[in-house]
């Protein structure tokens, strides 16, 4: 009995230092996909190692054995003794890992809910695979379902659509406010990691200039060749409110570095081109009346947890759309593959039609020589076309049955009916 | 009278369109809202155009046709925007709109008979032409200060709803705002100039302090301050649409108010519209 079992570990089964032990080289999905070629009990495999999840996807006839040498697969892999990580895998079969792996393909599985990366790693692990040879009929369909689920549910559900990282919604909130941030000027107030993580996806998304500001001139230097920025020092900090539109503050002052007179007696030589403080120091950069100001917006680190909090709730609330999706999905796919069930007795049903038609022409030779070569076809079309329909309502019936219990004695019957066994 | 009723029926069910569009946001209702927002859009131009040819005077003299021509001028300025800006949004605000003054219209009675040969004259037409497509660029100046105003204080006060969604980014619906206002002014502008000629050639005199000339005035005065503000000074986002949204509440005093209780050669009543109404 033909069985798809899939093993793994992902984020929440297994800690970071053992995940990074079995994906740590690059070559580690070759290795993989090349033991598992070795092993007779395997007939397709598929292996998928990313920073978050280290996985094996296999079709056998022998659950058992197929389990225990993915195992050790694993253990030769991370050089870890098996008894360390067993309790860190999850083992699914059936259906069970079929909704697994669609489940991973629209990224319902990952860290963050609905984050794009997985399919892409997912689609280069399956190339992988048909590389070298070891996917099949089964793993095929498999890996093209899992991207159309991923497809399905990315379009028909808003799972990966709202921020979900202080970074990325500050950019949101930035193109709400400026709609395209070409030809805007950012200034990079202070730093820190997550002001850089900030600042590099403001400038990823076409920000057109950035300077920035410290306290130690030196720093400011430092912090701008990253960016290619400009340095300004941090007297000139008032100029500068003059010229730009967007400040992602981040300094370790005690006291707010930017006070409401000092951004009211900008606004006018600004001619009120809005203004957006990103300020995510604790405590603030930023007075929290400044933002009662007309064409300025102060967002704290706290309003955009705020929203990111918002918009998770929201990617839970869709993932639950998302889950009925897969769902459906994998009853199509336990559908099909019950079929392939029936595939080898369809074919020697249809082999044995085209013997008798092939013997029952050779009888007849002598008379078809008389005819013409157009006559000949005709006739050749009209038997074949005889035996197809006599064949045809027995295959549709037995594709029906595919997915019942009943389905081996059907089977047995077509078998003995058209003495399938014989040759 | 068919042409009108059609376009009415179109119109009611493009906006329905546009507010299934507004909570969906699927683009396939927007493309169908669309169409038949052109449908009904092109069913009122047959209209007025046989009115036009029939009457042999601008169609646009009672309160009824006053009205549907204003929502066919809105109507129209938003399909040049459309085409301009690509702003789906904006037809959720527009249809509705102009569906209820075609609806209000509809309730009027229309004159009926010949009209005066002073009414047959090429200047009219361009008064009216002229001054509509102000009011309806005006119109949509208006409801875009609206939107500008709701997505501006759902991010100022950091509860972004579902308005947040779905309208466009502040700095769009500014430029909406200086656009349409710009266009707006000019067209205003050469309709004043143009009716003050069609009343020197039709009753002798350039401006006679007739309240509807006042009150026009008055609105171009509050639409050339607007400008100015924002021209020299920079006035920009939530001051420039409070004033934009002021403006056109004088704009519609003009329109209604001044026509209907002060008097004057331009009240409708005047223009012949009394029977029935």
């Amino acid at each position: 009995m033909t069985i798809i079992i899939s093993i793994g570990m992902n984020h929440e089964t297994a800690p970071v230092e053992m995940r990074e032990r079995l994906s740590a080289e690059p070559d580690h999905t070759v290795r993989a996909l090349a033991f598992m070629r070795e092993l007779s009990c395997i007939s397709e495999g598929f292996f998928l190692s990313t920073c978050n999840r280290v996985e094996a996807l296999v079709v056998t006839e022998d659950g058992d054995r197929a389990k225990k040498s993915i195992i050790s697969i694993m253990s030769r892999l991370g050089n870890i003794p098996e008894s360390r990580f067993t309790s860190n895998l999850y083992v699914f079969e059936g259906d069970e890992a079929i909704r697994h792996i669609f489940r991973v393909s629209s990224s319902l599985d990952s860290m963050v809910v609905g984050e794009p990366q997985i399919l892409g790693q997912i689609k280069s692990a399956y190339a992988e695979a048909a590389r070298h040879k070891i996917s099949g009929v089964i793993i095929n369909r498999m890996m093209h379902r899992a991207f159309h689920v991923a497809k399905r549910v990315r379009t028909e559900t808003a799972v990966s659509e709202a921020a979900v990282s202080i970074s990325y919604a500050a950019v949101e909130l930035a193109k709400k406010i400026f709609h395209v941030l070409d030809e805007k000027k950012v200034l990079l107030l202070g730093a820190g990691e997550m002001a850089e993580l900030a600042a590099r996806h403001l400038l990823s998304n076409g920000v057109g200039s950035m300077v920035v500001a410290n306290r130690t001139f030196e720093r400011a230097v430092e912090v701008a060749e990253k960016f290619r920025a400009r340095p300004v020092s941090f007297e000139e900090l008032v100029a500068q409110l003059e010229e730009v539109d967007i400040v992602v503050a981040s300094t370790a002052s005690r006291e707010c570095v930017i006070r409401y007179d000092m951004v009211k007696s900008c606004l006018r030589k600004r001619r009120n081109r809005p203004l957006f403080f990103i300020d995510i120091a604790v405590p603030r950069d930023v007075e929290s009346e400044v933002n009662n100001l007309d064409n300025v917006y102060v967002y704290d680190i706290d309003d955009l947890k705020g929203i990111i909090h918002m918009n998770m709730a929201q990617r839970r609330q869709e993932a639950v759309k998302a889950e009925r999706i897969v769902q459906e999905e994998v009853v199509k796919f336990h559908k099909w593959l019950k079929t392939l069930a029936v595939v080898p007795t369809i074919v020697s049903l249809r082999e044995k039609a085209e013997c008798i038609v092939q013997s029952e022409m050779k009888k007849t030779g002598s008379i078809l020589a008389e005819l013409t070569p157009q006559q000949k076809e005709r006739v050749e079309v009209l038997t074949r076309s005889v035996a197809e329909k006599i064949l045809s309502d027995p295959i549709s019936f037995l594709k029906r049955k595919a997915d019942r219990p009943s389905l081996n004695s059907y089977l047995d019957a077509a078998k003995k009916l058209f003495s399938l066994d014989r040759e | 009278m068919f042409w009108f009723y059609m376009a009415l029926a179109l119109e009611l069910l493009a906006t329905g369109g546009f507010i299934v569009y507004l909570i969906k946001q699927e683009n396939r209702i927007f493309r169908y809202a669309y169409r038949i927002l052109v449908a009904g859009f092109i069913c009122l131009t047959i209209m007025f155009g046989c009115r036009y040819y029939a009457l042999g005077a601008p169609p646009v003299l009672g309160l009824k046709s006053a009205l549907s021509f204003f929502s066919w001028s809105m109507i129209g300025a938003y399909l040049v925007l459309q085409v301009k800006f690509k702003l789906r949004v904006l037809g959720s605000f527009i249809a509705p709109f102009s569906a209820f003054l075609l609806l209000i219209s509809s309730t009027l009675h229309g004159l009926t008979g010949p009209v005066g040969p002073k009414f047959k004259s090429l200047w009219l037409a361009c008064h009216i032409g002229t001054a509509f497509m102000g009011n309806g660029l005006f119109a949509i100046t208006f409801l875009v200060a609206i939107m500008y105003l709701i997505l501006e204080h759902s991010i100022k006060k950091k509860k972004l709803g579902s308005f947040y969604n779905r309208l466009p980014s502040l700095a769009t619906l500014d430029a909406i705002n200086h656009y349409t206002l710009m266009y707006g002014f000019v067209f205003l502008t050469f309709g004043m100039i143009t009716g003050s000629i069609y009343a020197q050639l039709s009753v002798g005199t350039y401006w006679q302090w007739d309240p509807k000339e006042i009150w026009s005035f008055i609105t171009w005065l509050c639409y050339a301050a607007l400008i100015h503000q924002r021209l020299t000074v920079g006035w920009r986002g939530r001051r420039a649409a409070l004033m934009s949204i002021f403006c056109f509440v004088i704009l519609i005093f003009t329109f209604l108010g001044a026509s209907f209780w002060l008097g004057g050669y331009h009240s409708f009543d005047n223009l012949g519209v009394r029977k029935g109404f």
